[in-house]
């Protein structure tokens, strides 16, 4: 600890007085040590020493039993009041819910003086594994007690932890966007003209590339609960590299195994191949800008990514939307899921080595559903649709149409047939059914979401437990089987998707006039109006959302989807991370393919279906 | 049984073969009923929702009819009645530009004061995300996206950065392209228009240029039309993109020029500045 730590206010208040009005003082003495931005969606600041005590609490006592998203806040240039007089640098963030109660979030802040530790919430939450792993990588925060930590999304010569606000890229321009030099002409230079190569790499202090070779100090470890007395590893084990330029792999992605004959005895899953760093993108980009970018997450289903930064930014500004534009978007976010289910199976059975047939027939639909985006949004994968306080665009014409033939025709004989085509298949049955089992309970602790955890027969969906938008209105089931393997997966998907044509049936029912009606449909573009009036006015494009913090999330068709936003009452995020549920549900891959055989390893990874623009991010 | 599954599944891709099989031999696949032949191997298809077979188009030959709102990279609308720019060098389609790819160059007058109209408008379509941003945001309706996806060429700089010059298209290929978008805007302008006049005017000929304006520019295009109307814009574009020879050259004359353009450019700047001091 350095000097500043140690007359920091952290251990000062802590040592000083216990407030016993704030929550779990009395359960963990001490823990809680105040409120944090009350005013949004704030939390509690809690102290280091005491975070492992009061997760464990808040896991055993109080059924908060899912840790959602860990994340890290570098406040070093915040512009807001609120930090006034706090000398810590950064701030870990962790948002903690309930799978058995369901609601809202418990969200704990522990302040971190740079070059400190904090203690890994890996005793408590296996889960937070992957996320630490990234805070270290991005932040340079060290987690003291975490099992494996490393650079997981850069290399280990990567120079510099490329989220904190002090650190640029190459060819920095400016912290924020819009940048000055492109109008009215101060001398923009084309980035091409300061190529040849070279010049823009650094390598950590003491470091040589020619020197470097790959770590093995991590020889797959696997964290999951009742996974980690694999005992000694035989001296004939052999460790193969699945991918990363390989099909199976979905992406640019890399398995590590450590196999003995044809069984798995560790697995290590290696990403970062398409990392782009998103959020700091995000954060020198304005609140509006994001939302072309968040369509390049998981790009299968850029509507739903788009619906959970909208309602993210709403939440943080109090917009309000339309009721014609809340359907749409339950419209948009559901035909996704249908896309996504259908691409998943047909990749799980491409992945079992049923090639390209289930799959052509999967996309053929999906194709129909791509139609009918490109015609509202002018993109079939990039949707760009959706903006603070309703959609883009209106419906054309004859949309909803065609959108009843396809959910009333279409889609339910395309899934019928799929059922027929693979459910019975012997095959599918052989390969699929007791493989990359892990139990209900390790699926929670490892934070994994979505199909995953319901095909482990937890009926948790975060569009009933907590819902947003208009969810609330439609009826449906929350499908689950009880067998948590490969099969369950697979067929999980299908069911979901025949509920979301359910919600889109009642959702294509019911949704109010258009702007042919007198009802406005949106709030964000009318030809009358200008598009892009989200405030009012041709300025719309720019907005300063109040200071404080936010995390929206939603029932991705990967799993939850989050967007945690901080902002200092600035035209661009403070702070804008995404919890990707690809990557997080990726903390399970290990300890499910252990045991089994390598070309299981293939299928279980499939099933897990991620891609790897949300997962590198 | 065991295998009976199997056998049912495939029973099911049997099907769907013989299907494409026997909608193939039909005079007309159902994929192209709606479809419009262009010559004898060139179509454009336009998929009906409901079509079973064969869902694949044999592009380049065949291409799909696009929908109005595609997007793609974004176009200068050049207004042809009076013969300028639409677009005033405002910059804030620059402003809102996510990845920052506009470049935009204020007009000066001999005197150096700054006049609305661009000198230079540089798009990097290589880096663009057609997010049409821009078009959202123009308050002159001076830049909207168009449809041409065709857009390969060997090297990313300088062909892929578009210069003004090759922005710029007449406003009647806009009209075409987005038909009913722009019989909006044009909705919008006439009245704003009549309005302003009508406080002059007596309001019955007000409402009459209304009702003249509504029925005028709203027909659909066809699709033969649009067929012409992208060649024309395409040659258009091959024509301003080659200037000559084309090749290893021709990317030299265009980055020669480029740089030409760029130092002009930066020294109007510098004038400005020291005029401005
Ligand atoms: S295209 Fe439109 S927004 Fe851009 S500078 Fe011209 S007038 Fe302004
Ligand atoms: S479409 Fe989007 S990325 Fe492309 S120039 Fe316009 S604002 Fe920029």
């Amino acid at each position: 600890m350095s000097d500043a730590v140690a007359e920091a206010p952290v251990a000062d208040a802590a040592a000083a007085e216990i407030d016993a009005s704030l929550p779990y003082n009395n359960a963990v003495p001490g823990a809680v040590l105040g409120r944090w931005a009350e005013e949004s969606d704030g939390g509690l600041i809690v102290a280091a020493d005491k975070l492992i005590p009061l997760m464990t609490h808040l896991r055993d006592k109080e059924e908060y039993d899912f840790l959602s998203s860990v994340t890290c806040v570098d406040y070093s240039k915040y512009g807001g009041k609120l930090r006034a007089g706090v000398s810590e640098r950064f701030d870990t963030v962790y948002h903690l819910y309930s799978t058995s109660k369901g609601g809202g979030h418990v969200k704990l802040h522990v302040r971190v003086p740079e070059n400190d530790t904090v203690p890994s919430a890996t005793a408590v939450y296996p889960g937070a594994n992957l996320q630490e792993c990234e805070v270290y990588d991005l932040f340079g925060i060290n987690f003291e007690g975490h099992p494996n930590l490393r650079r997981v999304l850069l290399w280990d010569g990567f120079n510099g932890h490329p989220m904190r606000k002090d650190w640029h890229e190459a060819y920095y321009d400016e912290d924020a966007k819009p940048f000055k030099s492109r109008h009215p002409a101060k001398g923009y230079e084309f980035h091409e003209d300061k190529l040849p190569w070279g010049k823009n790499t650094t390598y950590p202090e003491g470091w040589d590339p020619e020197d470097w070779r790959e770590p093995i100090t991590y020889v797959p470890v696997s964290q999951a609960p009742g996974h980690d007395e694999l005992g000694e590893l035989d001296t004939e084990s052999i460790v193969v590299n699945l991918g990363p330029h390989h099909p199976s792999t979905h992406g640019v992605f890399r398995m590590i195994a450590r196999i003995e004959g044809e069984t798995i005895l560790a697995l290590e899953p290696e990403m970062g191949y398409l990392h782009r760093n998103h959020e700091k993108i995000g954060e020198r980009n304005t609140w509006l800008m994001n939302m072309p970018y968040t369509d390049r997450l998981d790009y299968i289903n850029s509507m739903s990514n788009n619906l959970g930064l909208a309602l993210a930014v709403e939440k943080l500004m109090d917009i309000e939307v339309p009721e014609r534009a809340s359907y749409i978007r339950i419209i948009m976010a559901e035909f996704t899921r249908v896309i996504n289910h259908l691409w998943s199976i047909g990749f799980i059975l491409n992945d079992l080595g049923a090639l390209q047939t289930p799959a052509l027939y999967a996309i053929e639909e999906r194709e129909m559903i791509l139609d009918l985006f490109e015609e509202v949004s002018g993109a079939r994968l990039m949707c760009n649709y959706m903006r603070f306080g309703g959609v883009v665009r209106d419906l054309t014409p004859n949309w909803i149409k065609r959108a009843l033939y396809l959910v009333h025709e279409r889609l339910p004989h395309t899934l019928d047939e799929l059922d027929r085509l693979l459910s019975g298949n012997e095959i599918v049955k052989a390969r699929g059914k007791g493989v990359g089992y892990l139990s209900p309970q390790d699926l929670i602790a490892l934070s994994i979401s979505g199909p995953m955890i319901r095909a482990a027969g937890i009926p948790y969906d975060i569009r009933k437990v907590d819902p947003y938008c208009i969810y609330d209105r439609f009826e449906f089931d929350v499908p689950t089987l009880p067998d948590g393997d490969i099969y369950a997966r697979y067929y999980i998907r299908l069911l979901e998707a025949r509920e979301s044509l359910k919600i889109l049936r009642q959702a294509l029912r019911d949704i109010p006039g258009g702007e042919v009606q007198g009802l406005p449909a949106f709030a964000s573009a009318t030809i009358e109006a200008g598009f892009g009036t989200i405030m009012g006015g041709r300025g719309g494009y720019s907005f300063r959302p109040p200071e404080g913090e936010v995390y929206q999330r939603i029932e991705a068709p990967k799993g939850e989807l989050g967007y945690f936003l901080v902002s200092d009452n600035k035209a661009n995020p403070y702070r804008y991370h995404v919890r990707a549920p690809s990557y997080i549900n990726l903390n399970g891959l290990g300890p499910m393919s252990v045991g089994y055989k390598i070309a299981d390893a293939i299928v279980i990874l499939g099933a897990i279906d991620i891609v790897l623009g949300e997962v590198d991010r | 049984m065991y295998g009976t599954g199997l056998l049912k599944g495939l029973g099911i891709t049997l099907k769907h073969a013989l299907d494409t099989f026997r909608d193939d031999s039909k005079d007309v696949p159902s994929r192209y009923a709606d479809s419009i032949q262009l010559d004898n191997r060139r179509r454009i298809i336009e998929q009906p929702i409901d079509q079973e077979g064969l869902l694949t188009i044999q592009y380049p030959e065949e291409k799909r009819l696009l929908p109005e709102r595609f997007r793609y990279i974004p176009m200068l609308i050049w207004d042809t009645q009076k013969n300028e720019d639409l677009c005033t060098a405002c910059g804030i389609c620059a402003k809102v530009c996510p990845p920052q790819c506009i470049w935009i160059v204020r007009d000066a007058d001999e005197n150096g004061r700054p006049v609305a109209r661009p000198a230079e408008f540089y798009i990097d379509a290589a880096v663009c995300m057609s997010c049409s941003f821009c078009t959202e945001f123009c308050p002159f309706d001076a830049i909207k996206m168009n449809h041409d996806y065709e857009l390969a060429v060997y090297d990313r700089y300088p062909q892929l950065v578009y210069d003004k010059e090759e922005l710029t298209v007449p406003v009647e290929y806009y009209a075409a392209l987005w038909p009913s978008q722009y019989a909006a805007e044009e909705e919008v302008r006439q009245r704003k228009e009549a309005e302003a006049r009508a406080k002059e005017e007596a309001k019955a000929k007000a409402a009459a240029e209304k009702a003249k304006a509504a029925d005028a520019p709203a027909q659909k295009r066809s699709p033969e039309e649009l067929q012409a109307l992208k060649e024309q814009a395409a040659a258009k574009a091959k024509a301003a993109r080659s200037g000559g020879a084309a090749g290893g050259e021709d990317a030299e004359a265009k980055k020669a020029r480029l740089e030409e353009l760029k130092r002009k450019a930066q020294e109007r700047a510098k004038q400005r500045k020291e005029q401005g001091e």
